[in-house]
């Protein structure tokens, strides 16, 4: 009998070896452990053994039972894990096929280098303030120094709506109209769109943008003029960029200056991007002229200030290596797409 | 302005430096230099060579055997005797050109260009010896062009064929076989370009850019000397000369040569002319040319015996007056514009040209010189009017120095008895009756360097002042500025000219200090940000267009010729009537924007634009115009209708924390709208945008095809501006179920399904968490009349389990409320 019951654990773990299915386990359940399996009707057998042989022949069966129980449980990790290992085989995709995205769009290159220069300067504390596009002439020019019969008030370069109002043509009205507010310290930058009399080519448009910027306080320097466009060019055109401070003339500054940076394509070497010069000029400053400030109501004495513009689209055009400005105003889906 | 670096060094004598170092530190100073070029740059190996003989080619007609006298020019096929053989095929070159001196190019030399005048290859043409239908040829004699100029600059040269150096030239150069031709055409030159800024208007000549050079090189500066000229005549018994208006002329001054002689003038007047690009005619417009550009200040020659009166009278024009300039045009005037007029008629307008009938011919015995100062800005104002900006003009515009009229007048008499162009009347007519007071500022070194943020002494200053002719007043601590520097009147301008001579760049890099500020945006500027993010996160790609456009937009439109949107700001001088109305509206750009795409075959275009229309409070301005920043989106393709537009809208109402409902009135006037898809956006009770499909007759009018269907939407910065809060409120996150129940009905097809979720939302009460439409058909199915809809509704409490009773409750109000509109429900 003991035999007997070796005999059908062993062949009990051998069709559990076999089994290729979960049905196929079970029914070798039933066979061996069910209610009139195999091992399960050895033990009605019992009665045929001495009182002193059941119990350990008791123990036996249950060993038994216990020893298919737990190959069938291995049997059926093993056959769920071989079948899943099947079904992945199954699953297996081509990853390289298409990808599937979300339509995003794109922001507009000239945007995208405006907002580069805002988070460089609202980091160094500057408020982005915001002015008229169609202005007085008395901002855009009679409180930047520029009289009446300066010949930047030509009306070749200015487009003028009465002989009062005028569409600005630089973005240093905003100077004026924030120095006018009396709030000081002044820190602060305003981008935005002005308008020039000039026709349409690949490097002139009668509508660009500027963005200036300018800053009045107690002892401000031409040094601080300096560090902090510096710094600017270096946030703006990488670390390693160097600037350079060549002397000019604005009527609203004094003095003034126009700043070159290290050409970023080739490091100053010169390159046909610089056109040989290894500079490249971005923009103008200088120290806000006594006239303006005290023409705004700030005491020239007590306060010094310096002011910067920068013209966006050549940033944009020189950062983004953008051929003709013209690209810009087009909005063809396949020059915004690169962006 | 161009100017030859000879011209320079004739007045810096010591400058030494090369071209680009010239450049650099000018630049650095302030001057800045745009660029320069060698004038030899492609000129190698070319000699003055005498033509010895010449005789006929014998294998070709047009070809001529040269024998060329070179000195001592080494080069291959120069024999021991200075000969070398040439052939060429130059029309000017016979045998009549024996002894006749020619720029010669020898075997290995470079040329710049080639006979016919074309481009010039950047690196020049390489000559080498070769055979001519089998005759040797040891180099080339040179036309002008050749040599990378023209007949312009070198008058003498022949139309076609070879340079052949005049005995004038010969002479005043002693030239000789063996001499570097290059130097006898003063091609051993470099022409700088500046740009020179409009405040130093002492720049825009010579000397000024002499006198910058030798104070920053270091060296001196040599004023050309003017020796006193005139005989021993006196003009005041010649001319008469009376300022009406000193306003306008704050001086005037008058010189008179008689006897002129014409001639070409000297071979180094005319070369200072060529090389700063001006070309020489006679002497005596060369030497008004020549002193123009020495001292910047314009000159004039009257015939004298066209002067009625023999008098000059400065004056402005009248009203309606016509005068004829020397260019035979006829120029309306009026009042402003002030003359020069003898004593019956004008004869000149001021500072901007002479008139036909006073300017000088061939047969002029006599003339006057004015060298005058007139108001820059009348000068401006007047030549822009007239429509005549000449050279003269584009320099008075400047406003001059009165001191330079003397000056340049003396200067060109001077010239004139070099010349010997005429004979120099004695005595100078000047009428400066308010002369100038010389500009004083006080010397605050302190202030100087607060401002720059540096510490020069007081020496280093007033030695940089020294090398720039200002002058220091120790007793009344003043600084004298020269009547040339135009341009200095504050202590700031002292710095700057501190600071330009130190080197901008050798002054430190600080950061401001003080009172420490936030870096932030403005509310409106967060709104732009939001807005702009959630446009292109939902696929419109930004786009920037100009704010002016054509009033054609108006039609292209279908916008009534009496709506207010046609009441736009005009532009006085706009650069064309497509750019000549601020718009107030922004689709035209739009559907420009998109036109042009889908003209260029791109599919698929979705676009957002975020920028302002100009609506004027009235016409013509009397105040600035409402700038409304409009955000429009604009699409075509695939993927996009009516309710992707209208879905972006809330999107971006959802960002801007904009969570009131919102209303879509369709009864509203779009023209430019598909009539049954369009409505304008109602929020808070105000209009702040609208939605639409663009209608088919619009769309063609921007050249989209039948059958493309193109949507915008648009909402008004400013509207929306006090809806929007960037505060936001946890609500809290139930834990209690919902229950939903769906209603499946028929509804009369006028009814609008917004009727029906209101209707819907205000009976389901608190209770009613949401509701979604999920079905909805018209068709066959159906009833004529009605179309099929079905919503889910979803019920939930905060704080409890709903129970049966209140669900049951709720939707019969809600069928209650439907049914009352007449719908039916479908079982």
């Amino acid at each position: 009998m003991k035999d007997h019951l070796i005999d059908l654990i062993n062949e009990a773990l051998k069709n559990i070896e076999k089994a290729a299915s979960s049905d196929e386990l079970n029914d070798i359940r039933v066979a061996f452990l069910g209610k009139k399996g195999s091992i399960t009707s050895i033990m009605k057998e019992m009665k045929g053994l001495k009182p002193e042989e059941r119990p350990a022949f008791g123990q036996m069966v249950n060993e038994a039972k216990t020893k298919v129980e737990n190959a069938l449980e291995e049997a059926k990790i093993r056959l769920e894990k071989d079948a899943l290992e099947l079904r992945l085989k199954s699953e297996v995709i081509d990853v390289t096929l298409p990808a599937k995205k979300l339509k995003t769009g794109h922001p507009h290159p000239c945007q995208i280098a405006l907002d580069e220069v805002e988070r460089i300067f609202m980091g160094m504390g500057y408020e982005v303030v915001e002015g008229p596009e169609v202005e007085w002439q008395e901002y855009n020019f009679t409180k930047l120094n520029i009289p009446e019969g300066h010949p930047a008030r030509d009306e070749q370069d200015t487009f003028y709506i009465t002989d009062q109002i005028l569409l600005r043509s630089q973005t240093s009205p905003c100077q004026a109209r924030v120095m006018e507010r009396g709030k000081l310290p002044i820190r602060m930058i305003s981008p935005g769109r002005v308008f020039r009399s000039d026709s349409i080519d690949a490097t002139h448009s009668p509508s660009f943008n500027q963005i200036e910027g300018l800053v009045v306080d107690k002892h401000i320097t031409m040094t601080d003029l300096k560090g902090t466009l510096t710094q600017f060019a270096k946030e703006m055109f990488g670390k390693d960029t160097v600037t350079r401070f060549r002397p000019h003339h604005f009527p609203f500054t004094e003095p003034s200056a126009e700043v070159d940076v290290s050409c970023f394509k080739c490091g100053g070497k010169g390159c046909r991007f610089c056109k040989n010069e290894g500079w490249i000029e971005i923009l103008g400053c200088g120290m806000v002229h006594p006239n303006v400030l005290e023409m705004c109501g700030i005491d020239p004495e007590e306060y010094t200030g310096f002011a910067f513009g920068v013209g966006l689209e050549r940033i944009a055009i020189l950062k983004y290596e953008i051929d003709d400005m013209r690209l810009l105003y087009e909005n063809d889906m396949r020059f915004l797409k690169q962006f | 302005m161009n100017t030859p670096l000879s011209w320079i060094r004739d007045y810096v004598p010591e400058l030494k430096c090369t071209d680009q170092e010239y450049a650099d530190r000018m630049t650095l100073a302030g001057t800045k230099v745009e660029s320069f070029k060698r004038l030899d740059k492609n000129l190698e190996g070319i000699y003055v060579g005498r033509i010895e003989h010449v005789e006929k080619h014998p294998d070709a007609d047009k070809l001529v055997v040269c024998r060329i006298y070179v000195g001592g020019a080494k080069a291959d096929g120069v024999d021991e005797n200075g000969m070398v053989q040439i052939v060429t095929g130059a029309p000017n070159i016979t045998v009549d050109s024996v002894g006749r001196l020619v720029p010669v190019v020898l075997d290995g030399g470079k040329v710049a260009g080639g006979h016919d005048g074309g481009p010039l290859p950047e690196d020049g043409v390489r000559i080498n010896t070769g055979k001519l239908r089998g005759v040797e040829s040891y180099g080339m004699l040179c036309s002008i062009e050749e040599l990378g100029s023209d007949r312009n600059a070198y008058p003498l040269a022949p139309e076609t064929g070879i340079y052949i150096f005049s005995d004038e030239l010969i002479n005043e150069l002693s030239l000789k076989p063996g001499d570097n031709a290059v130097r006898a055409f003063g091609m051993d030159d470099t022409v700088v370009e500046y740009e020179i800024t409009s405040n130093r208007v002492d720049c825009y000549s010579v000397i000024g850019i002499a006198r910058e050079a030798a104070a920053v090189f270091g060296c001196g500066f040599r004023m050309p000397k003017v020796e006193e000229s005139g005989n021993n005549e006196d003009i005041n018994d010649y001319l008469k000369v009376r300022v009406e208006d000193d306003k306008l002329c704050r001086r005037y001054t008058a010189r008179m040569v008689k006897n002129i002689k014409f001639a070409p003038s000297p071979e180094w007047m005319q070369k200072r002319l060529r090389n700063a690009g001006i070309r020489p005619i006679n002497n005596l417009v060369d030497i008004t040319n020549f002193v123009m550009l020495e001292y910047g200040q314009p000159m004039h020659a009257f015939d004298y015996d066209m002067l009625s009166g023999h008098e000059i009278v400065v004056k402005c024009a009248s009203d309606g007056d016509v005068f004829k300039t020397l260019d035979g045009q006829d120029r309306k005037l009026d009042s402003s514009v002030l003359m020069i007029n003898d004593s019956e008629k004008a004869v000149g307008i001021a500072g901007i040209m002479g008139g036909e009938n006073s300017k000088i011919t061939e047969n002029v015995h006599t003339v006057v010189f004015e060298a005058a100062t007139f108001d820059g800005i009348n000068v401006r104002l007047s030549s822009k009017k007239i429509g005549l900006r000449t050279d003269a003009s584009s320099i008075f515009e400047k406003g001059l120095d009165p001191a330079s009229a003397v000056a340049a007048n003396n200067r060109a008499c001077e010239l004139v008895e070099e010349l010997g162009c005429g004979e120099v009347i004695g005595g100078l007519i000047d009428i400066y009756p308010e002369p100038e007071t010389m500009e004083r500022i006080k010397f605050e070194p302190d202030r100087i360097n607060d401002l720059l943020g540096s510490d020069f002494s007081r020496e280093e200053m007033l030695d940089i002042f020294k090398k720039i002719e200002l002058t220091y007043d120790p007793s009344a601590n003043e600084v004298f500025i020269p009547s040339f520097r135009r341009d200095l009147h504050a202590t700031c301008d002292l710095a700057e000219e501190v600071l330009r001579f130190h080197g901008y760049d050798k002054i430190e890099d600080t950061l401001p200090v003080g009172e420490s500020t936030t870096g932030k945006v403005s509310f409106k500027g967060r709104v732009d940000e939001v807005v702009r993010n959630t446009a292109e996160y939902a696929g419109f790609s930004h786009i920037m267009t100009y704010a002016f456009e054509s009033p054609k937009a108006y039609d292209l439109l279908s916008i009534p010729e009496d709506d207010i949107l046609r009441k736009a700001i005009v532009i006085s001088n706009p650069l064309g009537e497509d750019y000549s109305i601020m718009r107030t509206q922004p689709l035209n750009a739009m559907l420009t924007a998109l036109s042009f795409n889908y003209s260029h075959k791109n599919e698929n275009v979705w676009l957002y634009d975020m920028s302002n229309i100009y609506i004027p409070k009235e016409l013509p301005l009397t105040e600035l115009p409402d700038e409304r920043e409009q955000l429009t989106l604009g699409a075509y393709g695939d993927g996009i209708d009516f309710f992707s537009m209208k879905g972006v809208i809330e999107d971006i109402f959802d960002h801007l924390g904009m969570r009131e409902r919102y209303e879509l009135k369709t009864d509203v006037n779009r023209p430019y709208f598909h009539p049954g898809r369009k409505a304008d956006v109602i929020y808070g009770g105000m209009t702040i945008g609208y939605i639409g499909e663009i209608h088919p007759f619009t769309a063609s009018n921007y050249g989209f095809k039948d059958g493309v269907r193109v949507y915008i939407a648009v909402l008004d910065i400013p509207s929306i501006l006090d809806f929007v809060t960037f505060d936001r409120k946890h609500e809290g996150v139930t834990r209690f179920p919902a229950v939903s129940r769906d209603i499946s009905m028929l509804v009369p097809k006028a009814t609008p399904a917004g009727d029906i979720e209101n209707m819907i939302r205000r009976m389901g009460g608190n209770l009613l968490e949401s509701t979604e439409l999920f079905d909805i058909y018209e068709g066959e199915q159906v009833r004529e009349g009605y179309k099929s809809m079905a919503y889910s509704l979803s019920f939930r409490a905060k704080d409890h389990t709903l129970t049966d009773d209140e669900i049951v409750s709720a939707m019969n109000k809600v069928l209650e409320g439907l049914a009352s509109m007449n719908i039916e429900l479908r079982s």
